[in-house]
């Protein structure tokens, strides 16, 4: 199991991962294990600008495709190109190999953000 | 285990038309035509013709034969067994209504011809749009489109003129709750507007005060099905249409799920503004493997005036197809719609006549009958009572790890077709019955013992139950590589 310490989670299932200005966002083994074998993913470009809370993208599985919510806002800096042609790592890896985008300027918007231990709570719920 | 033993009739690959044998050529001849054949050239000067004939397979009628009844055997259809797909009202097809629409003055037709030769058929579609009407509380109805889905545009469009009438030109979202069909949102967002999402309460249904903070002057419409994909009847509708309403907003009804209400209850009654019908639902037109389908779209009295064009109007005794509306968002389809299927439902609804409530009353009778029976196997996904369709979840059964992957799939073993699995989405392992109330009480018992029997043996050896189907003439796909891979044409082999 990956250290989760510094990663924070949303309510719809989005991780994100602060490193000062810069931040990595993906989706959570819990979203993963829900979906099924993921199939496609719809990324911003580069250059995009993510909205805290707004639709970003979408994930696409064997079973549903479902969108993709920004954890924080800020600017895209890279897509997991990796994914275009093995979008089973998101599978495989959700928090480490299977992240979707790297951001820039990323701040906290009116997204709750929750650590690993409230994020399991809720998933209890 | 023998009972595992593949099938004869479906064993072995079948192979494609195109790969079938050519060396047999003997069987039936074709008559000779009395009319000389001359070369296409000749009778089409002046046109591009293409140099080399086209790869048409050429097989003699017999082998033809044995090769489409090969694969109607390994098709799954109403005259095999059950197809509780939910959300899809896969009831049974009255013979009679095939019959009479291959009537010579339906089948042979042509929709240039003058109004004149056809007025039986514009006299169906006259009367037809007043059944339906009638059926939902809408003004008027168009006949045009080919499905639901091009339906829900068609309204959405419908919906988009009337705010731009009335110059209000910045209503470009539309709200839809989270366990709505996905023609929902992508039909909206075809149709150029934004889907905002509204949540469901812990009992199924749309949690109004989530609504009414999604609300505001950008909000064109609100998309609802009643009852919902959970087959649960929206109590607050009459709160949700004036809510709507007050913001402006206009009512969508989806009426994919119109099986639970039909002859009992009018969207027009709920407040709905624009319903669209799925006559390959509800109609009980044919809609296994592709259909064609049929979907109409009825309005209120305020937005007739956008109707595609053209509908047909009644002077006296005479039907004529109506032209001039200078309001109409345009044609939405080639001629008038699939129209075999428009003569399917209005012999289906002629056949019941005021009697079409025990439809709807039956179908909940079913599934709620089916809902008791299922009950101890698979915890419902909510509280409430079901209306024509229930959704369970596999979570939750005697037999740890089994998914509702599984448990569709060894179905088929048992001669049943899949319910809808993993829908909606709000459910986790979920499994969608809709019996339709076609069934009877046996076939009900039927398969909720089937079902038990699956629970049981998931019990006992649930690897055997992941690994099924096992007497299926092709066995569990590989969903994910076909999804990745997709091989879309055939192509000779080199």
């Amino acid at each position: 199991m990956p250290d989760l310490s510094g990663y924070r989670f949303t309510s719809t299932h989005e991780w994100v991962r602060r490193d000062g200005d810069e931040a990595t966002v993906g989706i959570t083994d819990h979203a993963q294990a829900e979906l099924g074998d993921v199939i496609f993913l719809d990324l911003p470009a580069v250059g995009a600008r993510l909205e805290a809370g707004a639709r970003f993208g979408a994930v696409e599985s064997v079973k549903a495709a479902s969108d993709l919510y920004a954890p924080v806002s800020g600017t895209v800096t890279a897509v997991n190109e990796a994914l275009r042609e093995a979008p089973e790592r998101v599978n495989q890896s959700p928090y480490g190999d299977g992240w979707l985008l790297r951001v820039s300027g990323a701040a906290e918007g009116s997204v709750e953000l929750m650590d690993e231990g409230a994020y399991l709570a809720r998933l209890e719920e | 285990m023998s009972g595992d033993a593949p099938r004869a009739e479906w064993a072995g690959e079948e192979p494609l038309v195109f790969e079938l044998s050519r060396d047999y050529t003997g069987g039936p001849r074709e008559v000779a035509s009395g009319v000389p054949e001359r070369p296409l050239g000749d009778l089409l000067p002046g046109v591009r013709l293409r140099a080399e004939p086209p790869p048409i397979p050429s097989i003699a009628e017999p082998v033809l034969a044995r090769h489409v009844g090969r694969l109607a055997r390994r098709n799954h259809h109403l005259h095999h067994g059950i197809y509780p797909l939910g959300s899809c009202t896969m009831k049974y097809n009255p013979v009679v209504d095939e019959q009479l629409a291959g009537l010579p003055g339906f089948a042979d037709i042509h929709p240039y011809q003058d109004e004149d030769d056809v007025q039986g058929a514009l006299q169906v579609m006259w009367e037809l749009e007043r059944l339906l009407a009638e059926l939902t509380g809408m003004a008027r109805f168009t006949l045009q489109p080919a499905a639901g889905a091009h339906g829900e545009w068609t309204g959405l469009r419908m919906i988009q003129a009337h705010h731009a009438s009335r110059g209000d030109r910045d209503r470009t979202r539309v709200v839809i709750p989270d366990s709505a069909h996905g023609t929902n949102p992508a039909s909206a967002t075809l149709a150029g507007l934004e889907v905002v999402t509204v949540r469901s309460t812990r009992e199924g249904t749309v949690d109004v005060d989530d609504l009414r903070s999604r609300l505001d002057p950008s909000v064109a419409a609100i998309m609802l099905t009643n009852p919902n994909t959970l087959g649960v009847f929206e109590r607050d509708i009459l709160e949700i249409a004036e809510v709507a309403h007050r913001n402006g907003s206009l009512l969508y009804y989806d009426g994919a799920n119109l099986n639970a209400l039909v002859g009992v209850a009018r969207p027009g009654d709920m407040g709905f503004d624009v319903v669209h019908l799925n006559l390959h639902k509800t109609f009980s037109t044919p809609h296994g493997g592709g259909g064609p389908g049929s979907g109409p779209v009825g309005v209120a009295e305020a937005l007739a005036r956008f109707l595609p064009t053209p509908i047909v109007e009644r002077d006296g005794d005479r039907f004529r197809l109506d032209r001039d509306r200078p309001h109409s968002i345009g044609k939405v389809r080639a001629h008038h719609g699939n129209f075999g299927m428009l003569v399917r439902a209005y012999a289906y609804l002629r056949a019941y006549g005021s009697d079409i409530p025990e439809v709807a009353r039956d179908a909940v009778l079913n599934a709620r009958y089916l809902a008791s029976r299922l009950g101890d196997l698979f915890p419902p996904a909510v509280p409430s009572p079901c209306m024509h369709e229930l959704v369970v979840s596999t979570r939750g059964s005697r037999a740890p790890g089994l998914r509702a992957l599984d448990v569709a799939k060894r179905l088929l073993d048992h001669g049943v077709y899949a319910p809808t699995t993993y829908f909606p989405t709000t459910v986790p392992e979920a499994l969608m019955f809709e019996p339709t109330e076609t069934e009877s009480k046996r076939s009900l018992d039927q398969l909720a013992d089937i079902c038990a029997g699956i629970v049981a043996e998931a019990e006992r050896d649930l690897a055997h139950v992941q690994a099924a189907p096992h007497t299926t003439p092709i066995r569990r796909v590989d969903e994910v590589a076909a999804a990745r891979h997709p091989v879309l044409r055939w192509t000779a082999e080199p």
